[in-house]
């Protein structure tokens, strides 16, 4: 057992390399979580397909019905519970109202660190507006 | 947690197709409550058919300046992008000779008039794909609904599989990011990213809304777009009145363009 | 086991940091093109799978050519190869490594290659291509590196290996079978679709990889205390000498059927790789060194007094490495891409970059090369010590 130091020193700097990120949280406060803009028009149509609550933590998996919906089964309305019909398009129905991507879409997504690669491919804003 | 979340997808999909979307939700979460659910149909103007099929009079197109309006029409609304280097090109429907078009059945003494017509070559929307069947991922897939051959973008993974095993020479590849090569954006509709395969998709996106393909309004009838597993259709009454030809129909790919020569 | 490979003379730590930095330089173009897409590639939308795939395919062949002692080994008791079964087996997982990382590099999405295991589609002939390929490569970890550690150990290796070892027989053939699938089971192009496509694709990996074995063999010999035996080199020579004459026997065949039927679709690539095709042809001088090296192989292989003479064996075997590498990396696949589905001929050629990002795979091929028989004549000068 000669190799004990460094066995227990290999430990010591794994285990802390782990740990680092719950201790660090708890250390320093977390940079605020951003408030997403709403535009004009998002704010006039008072709620969004689904409540705000659901498109808050749901919207990734919203997306994902949609695009697996259009994409690859040719259905492509979508009758929300209060029987209101949408186009179920990225770029055509949720960007009309949310035309301010930078505001909206970017601030979340850069807070959380997650680069969704929609806009490879989407217009992120199909009209143009500021 | 990411494949559980795709199979409630797959669940969820598949509630709305027959049954609605609301017993299954309500069986995968039992805690949430009895509001109704929403649900997932095709609009109300979306052309139904078993298998689209194409006929194109190629009598109509004299030359390639023929063809032109119809191809211009389809890359501009799809946002194909115009590479300058051929080996990058990308092109969902192009403009080719006879002997290209149908190599092996040009005979040395034959029609100069057939000969030198323009021939509108694109995807076939075979009824045995054979892109289909080497496709790793199902990205490429065969639409149950209405026979289209169509791409998901959002899945393919650039292996080119599609490629070596579509016969007619269909598809493009994005050997670069397409974006800078699009002149005029079409915002409705999105563009393609470097590194996947692209090609016609018969316009399902118009068709979804009641229109025909592009190509086929821009063609002043010359190519008549219809269900080819309806007797009645316009497609099956022009098969029944003209001899047509498809491309390498020894294949047994079963072609859904026909040609009338 | 590992530690062997930690420890060496300057010649083996100066090897291996030259591979370190061809990796890194194979790196940096790759790198660059993943930000630039396939564009820096020969390929094109004629051609549109280039040097990635051939080198792929080339050494789908090598892995499977190590099945050649092995099986020997195992199935007829043939002795004389104990002693270098596990160089072949570890030739196999360093080539599986470099076809891994072939298709990879080849993806214009690489990030979503785990698609495959996602969306499972049992219809496409990659997908077994996958399960066959990871499969070999833990075949043969397995079975390597066990009895490996059996012998360091001065017993007989586990009873529960031998399932393995049975199973990695058949698996052996199966990879090259699936590869061979992948292409000749296209329609509308002539060139691969043959049905002898797999057995061609065997006959020119059993000549191959043995050929190769034969090469490390000689080296390891000459630069270690290990020697893997006189008999053994012989052994695999005659091996290599059938295999490579039956791989040009395979190609006469495919040439006849070609041109006695007469169809244009089978006769063409072959014009355009052996003649040219319209005034296109880049791949012709290719094919003809192919051809003189795999026939000057043949000579020096068959005949008794050139192949017992090591030094001629070892030319031989650098011929028949050279000429099927020809055949199937270079002639294999631009052959069936060239003339395109519509007959427009557009040729391939590789750029640099490409060539850049084929050698770091080498370069990563043969570092686990090194290493793995780093410790295979570690284990082996022990044992004679």
């Amino acid at each position: 057992m000669k190799d004990k130091k460094w066995i227990v020193l290999g430990l010591v700097v794994f285990f802390g390399l782990l740990l680092f990120p719950l201790a660090w949280n708890m250390l320093v406060k977390a940079a605020p979580a951003p408030e997403v803009v709403l535009t004009k028009k998002a704010k006039a149509a008072k709620q969004c397909v689904m409540p705000k609550e659901y498109m808050t933590s749901e919207h990734m998996q919203l997306l994902d019905l949609w695009r697996h919906s259009v994409v690859r089964n040719a259905k492509r309305e979508y009758v929300n519970p209060e029987g209101k019909k949408f186009d179920m398009s990225l770029s055509n129905t949720c960007l009309d109202c949310h035309s301010n991507k930078e505001q909206f879409c970017d601030r979340c997504h850069n807070y959380a660190s997650v680069r969704p690669y929609c806009w490879d491919c989407h217009i992120d804003n199909p009209k143009g507006e500021e | 947690m990411k494949s559980s979340r795709r199979r409630f997808m797959k669940l969820a999909g598949a509630a709305a197709l027959g049954l609605g979307a609301q017993p299954v939700i309500k069986a995968v979460a039992p805690a949430s409550e009895e509001s109704p659910q929403p649900v997932i149909r095709k609009g109300s103007n979306a052309l139904p058919a078993e298998q689209w099929a194409m006929v194109i009079d190629t009598r109509r197109f004299h030359s390639a300046k023929d063809l032109e309006p119809l191809i211009e029409a389809c890359h501009k609304i799809h946002n194909v992008p115009h590479l300058t280097n051929k080996n990058h090109e990308i092109k969902w429907i192009w403009e080719t000779h006879y002997h290209n078009a149908f190599p092996g059945n040009p005979n040395p003494y034959q029609s100069e008039e057939v000969e030198h017509r323009p021939f509108m070559v694109l995807c076939n929307h075979c009824e045995n794909p054979p892109c289909v069947r080497a496709c790793p991922t199902k990205a490429t897939f065969k639409r149950e609904s209405d026979g289209i051959v169509l791409m998901d973008f959002h899945r393919c993974i650039g292996c080119r599989f599609c490629m070596a095993a579509c016969p007619y020479g269909s598809r493009s590849f994005n050997f670069r990011d397409p974006r800078p090569f699009i002149e005029e954006t079409n915002p409705k509709f999105p563009t393609r990213m470097k590194g996947v395969v692209e090609k016609c998709n018969f316009c399902a996106e118009r068709l979804a809304v009641g229109q025909k393909p592009a190509c086929v309004e821009a063609s002043n009838g010359a190519i008549v777009f219809g269900d080819l597993k309806d007797p009645h259709s316009e497609v099956r009454e022009l098969l029944r009145e003209n001899f047509t030809i498809r491309r390498k129909q020894n294949l047994g790919t079963e072609p859904s363009v026909y040609y009338i020569v | 086991m590992l530690e062997l490979a930690f420890k060496g003379k300057k010649t083996y730590w100066t090897w291996i940091f030259g591979l370190l930095a061809a990796i890194g330089a194979g790196f940096a173009l790759y790198i660059w093109q993943i930000n630039q897409g396939l564009m820096i590639t020969g390929m094109s939308r004629d051609v549109s799978w280039g040097f990635y795939i051939a080198n792929f395919t080339y050494l789908v062949g090598v892995a499977a050519g190590g099945v050649m002692v092995v099986l020997p080994y195992y199935l007829h008791n043939y002795k004389a190869y104990g002693k270098i079964t596990v160089m072949g087996e570890f030739m196999a997982i360093a080539s599986i490594v470099m076809c891994v990382l072939f298709i990879l590099v080849d993806l214009g999405q690489p990030t979503r290659a785990l698609n495959v295991m996602l969306y499972p589609t049992p219809n496409s002939v990659l997908f077994y291509d996958a399960i066959v390929l990871n499969g070999y490569l833990f075949l043969n970890l397995i079975v390597g590196w066990n009895a490996l550690e059996a012998e360091r150990n001065g017993v007989h290796y586990q009873k529960w290996l031998k399932p393995f070892i049975y199973i990695s027989i058949p698996w052996a053939i199966s990879i090259h079978t699936v590869t061979a699938y992948l292409y000749c089971g296209l329609p509308g192009r002539g060139f691969w679709m043959t049905a002898i496509l797999a057995p061609r694709f065997l006959s020119s990996a059993f000549a191959a990889g043995p050929a190769l074995l034969i090469l490390l063999c000689l080296f390891v010999r000459n630069t270690t205390n290990f020697d893997p035996g006189k008999e053994q080199i012989q052994s695999l020579a005659k091996t290599v000498a059938y295999a490579i004459c039956i791989n040009v026997f395979f190609l006469l065949c495919e040439v006849f059927v070609a041109f006695y039927s007469n169809i244009p679709e089978h006769m063409d690539h072959i014009k355009y790789l052996f003649f040219g095709l319209h005034g296109h042809a880049s791949l012709v001088i290719w094919m003809w060194s192919s051809m003189a090296l795999m026939v000057l192989g043949i000579i020096l292989t068959v005949n008794p007094s050139t192949r017992k003479n090591e030094a001629t064996l070892a030319v031989a075997c650098v011929m028949i490495i050279a000429g099927t590498w020809i055949d199937k990396g270079l002639g294999m696949i631009s052959g069936g891409f060239v003339p395109n589905p519509l007959h427009e001929i557009n040729e391939y050629a590789p750029t640099l970059p490409e060539i850049g990002i084929t050698i770091g795979v080498y370069a990563i091929g043969a570092l686990v090369l090194t290493m793995l028989y780093k410790i295979v004549i570690g284990v082996k000068e022990e044992a004679h010590a």
